[in-house]
This record gives C-alpha cells, structure tokens and sequence, in this order.
C-alpha cells in the first residue's frame, strides 16, 4: 500500500512539479476559461434573439396579422436549431476551423465561435421555455396596464423567467466548459491538451487525472455561484 | 364613452360572439352575467383589446380602438383592468406592483407615484402592506391591491373580470364592498360576476349574454323580479 502511494506521489511530482510544469497547466487552464466565457457569452446572445423571435412569432399566431419577417426569421431559427442540435459539437467545431478559421495558427477564434454557436442553441430552446412558463395572465396584466409587449417582457416576464431558467442555464454552461475539451482538435492548447502533450513525456496518467481535478474544482465553483445567485433571486419567494 | 358595433370573435371556427351592439356611458356601472361560455369574459377582454375581435368596431372616448393605427397602449392606461386571478406581479412588492406601470411610462415620478401608491393602499384598508409581497398576502388582499394597481393609471372605466370568483368565501365581501365604494365614487364600472347581490344593489344596468349576444338587459329591479327572456328566467332560477 505504501509503496502504491510513493509511485503514485512520484508520478504527480513528475506530471506537476517537474520542470515548472504546472505553469503549462495554467496556461491550458486559460485558454479553457477563455473559450468558455467566449462561448458563454456568445451563446446567451444568440439564445435571447432566438427565444424571442420564437416566443413573439408564437404570440403573433394567436392573432392574424403576424408580419411575414417574422414568420421568416422564426424559419430560420427553426431550421438552426435542428442542425445544431442534430450533429455532434465535434464535427461542428471542425467544420468551422477546416471552413472559415483554417488560415489561423491558434485556434481559439474557431473555437468560441464554434461552441457559442452550438451553446446558443441549447440557450435558446431553456430561455423560451422559461419565458413560456411564465403564466398568460402576468403579460395580460402588463399590457392592460398600458406597458409595450417590449416593456412587459423587460420589466415582468424576464425577472420572473430568470428565476426558473437558471438551473438549466447553469447546466448548460457547467456542459459547455466540459464540451471545450475538444478544442484540443482545432490546434489549441487548452488545458486537455496540454496534459495530453505533457502524457506524452512521462508516460502516466498522473497529467489527466490533473486536469479533471481542475475540471472539478472550476464545476463546484460555478455551482457554488448559482446557489448564490438563486438565494438572491428567491427574495421574493418570503412568507 | 365606450360604444360596441356589431362585435364578432371567432377562437377558431367557434364563434364565440355573434354580434354584440352596446354602448356605455360615463358614471355607469354595468354588470354583466350569464353561464360559463355564453361570450361575457371575451365580450369583455375585447374592450381593450386583450382578445383582438375578429371584426366590428369599439369606440372609447371617440376614438376606434380597433383601427390597428391607433396606439392601444395609450388607450388601456385609461381602461383599468382587474382580473380573477389578481395577476399581481410576484417578483415585486405590493407598492412597487403599484408604481410601475405609472413611474415606466413616464406619466409621474418616482415620488409621485410614491405618494400616490401609499394612498391607494391607504383607501384600499392596507396601508401596511406596502413592503409585503404578493405570496404573502390572502386572495382577498391581493385582489384589492390588483384593483390598487389600476386605480394607479387614474383610469376612466374600471373593467373587472369576474374579480371574486377565485375567492375564499369568507374574501368575497371585502372586495365588493371596495367596488361599491369605487361605484359610489363615480367610477364607470363594467363587471363580469356571478355575485347577483352586487349586481342588483349596485349596477345602474345588467347584462345577459347568451350563446354569444346580449340576451336581454335592463335595470337591476326589473331584471331581476321581471324576466322576459326564457333562458334568463331559466338562469335566474338556478342562481338566485
């Protein structure tokens, strides 16, 4: 038993330790957290455009006169998130890289763009189903009040909706910053490939199971920031 | 003040309103009754254009509120609203559910609508609830601070939508004795309710819709002790 411990501390030594190699680790740490926020952050914007094209195209087809753009972009939306949805992030992320990014050396670029694009879908399927479980009569109640469908939206529907979408929100992200892990692919050094390379030198999985410990440590994080944001949020919930 | 033409909604191939003729004056206070499905919450949902009428014309204060060129946001902050399941917004407190619509379309202050919220509160007997939200409170309150919320726009017409109808029974009489008040006041009221006691202590007239029209209406008195139409004798039977 002992003796399983001294290899085992050796081999950390070796992956970690030696020759100032976590540096490298936090350097691959960077740009997993780079790509992330990137795609996080482009994944919100392409999932509230979408929700509200989708949620407003719904609403319009209560009454006859939905204008025809509308119908057209909801189409489009349609159409963006079957393929999305319906091919593997992988393929997505190489065909953006090998299609568009290909002159580029690093990566990265390819990279934010390719998981927020793939994020944005997944956004915006949890974002129009919390704005649709808000009920009717809180839209009902803005608009009789003489609010815009805009400021109904702003002021009532998403502060509510907010509340109930978070977990799934959160979910998303905590499977995206996983999901860049195969950014390795598009040439960049995240933090997977960075062990990977580091594997290679001395022969353990020592650099591997690093790197899930840092996957770990950044998950537990985001669910300690959700748990705090959901207690604010839940002012209102008081008896 | 509100004049209907020939109003007709279909929800589908169901023709929910079959042509509805009616005019409202100022200072009235109309109770509308009738069974579930006979057009009364529609007919009026379509006052201020919750429901979109599928044809005929609505005039309010002279103006077509139906011709798609008018701005119906300006117009329902003169129409009031109040709803049968309250519809308070839960994210916000009692006196912020108050001041919103007033404060976001800049038609007072944020101190004015201030003052003006701790008054409504005040007049409708909960002053003290100013800071409460609406999950804290009974149907009874909370159906006073949705009809609070309204009264904050200084509406010309109130209409309520069958406002007691989710109450505890022993909830019901707190909330009409506020719209009695509010009657009292001057206040032009349409009302969709199965209260019949409101109707007949309180409405200048009564409506009874049937299979999508205005059956018959009159005065309370008359309606209520004279029935002509056989279908209102049969539905006042079953009520009174």
């Amino acid at each position: 038993m002992n003796e399983w411990f001294a290899t085992l501390a050796d081999d950390f030594y070796g992956a970690f330790i030696e020759s100032d190699r976590w540096k490298l680790y936090f350097q691959g740490l960077g740009k997993t957290l780079q790509i992330a926020a990137g795609a996080v952050i482009l994944g919100i914007v392409i999932g509230i455009v979408i929700a509200i094209i989708k949620v407003s195209a719904k609403q319009h087809s209560n009454n006859r006169k939905c204008p025809i753009i509308l119908k057209i972009l909801e189409k489009i939306c349609d159409i963006y998130l079957t393929v999305i949805r319906g091919t593997p992030v992988m393929v997505q992320l190489l065909i953006i890289y090998a299609g568009i990014f290909v002159t580029m050396t690093d990566g990265t670029i390819a990279a934010i763009v390719g998981f927020g694009i793939n994020s944005g879908a997944y956004v915006a399927e949890v974002i129009r189903a919390g704005i649709q479980s808000i009920d009717k009569g809180q839209t009902e109640a803005g608009r009789s009040l003489g609010l815009t469908s805009g400021q109904t939206m702003r002021l009532i529907i998403l502060p509510q909706a907010i509340r109930n979408i978070l977990p799934a929100l959160f979910n998303e992200f905590i499977t995206l910053l996983k999901e860049t892990s195969v950014a390795g692919y598009v040439a960049v050094q995240d933090i997977l490939k960075v062990a990977t390379n580091i594997q290679n030198r001395v022969y353990t999985i020592a650099p591997l199971m690093i790197t899930a410990i840092f996957y770990l440590v950044l998950v537990i994080l985001m669910t300690q920031v959700q748990k705090q944001i959901e207690r604010r949020l839940a002012q209102s919930d008081r008896r | 003040m509100i004049d209907v033409k020939d109003l007709h909604k279909y929800f589908g191939k169901n023709e929910v309103l079959k042509g509805v003729n009616e005019h409202i004056s100022k200072g009235e206070k109309v109770v509308i009754i009738g069974a579930s499905g006979s057009g009364k919450s529609t007919f009026l949902r379509c006052l201020n254009l919750l429901e979109q009428p599928t044809s005929g014309t609505i005039t309010f204060e002279g103006t077509d509120i139906t011709d798609p060129k008018q701005n119906i946001n300006k117009l329902r902050q003169k129409m009031g609203m109040v709803f049968q399941q309250f519809n308070l917004f839960p994210h916000l407190s009692v006196k912020e559910n108050i001041k919103l619509a007033p404060v976001k379309l800049g038609i007072m202050t944020n101190e004015q609508a201030e003052k003006k919220a701790l008054e409504l509160l005040e007049r409708v007997g909960l002053p003290d609830k100013a800071n409460a939200y609406p999950k804290q409170l009974s149907g009874g309150q909370q159906q006073r601070i949705a009809i609070a919320r309204a009264l904050a726009m200084n509406p010309d017409v109130m209409l309520f939508d069958e406002p007691t109808s989710a109450l505890d029974p022993e909830m019901v009489g707190e909330v009409l004795e506020l719209m009695k008040e509010l009657a009292e006041e001057g206040m032009t009221m349409v009302v969709v309710t199965h209260e019949m006691g409101f109707a007949r202590s309180v409405a200048t007239r009564v409506l009874f819709m049937d299979q999508g029209v205005i059956a018959e209406q009159n005065e309370p008195e008359e309606f209520f002790t004279n029935p002509q139409h056989p279908r209102l004798r049969e539905f006042l039977s079953k009520v009174l």
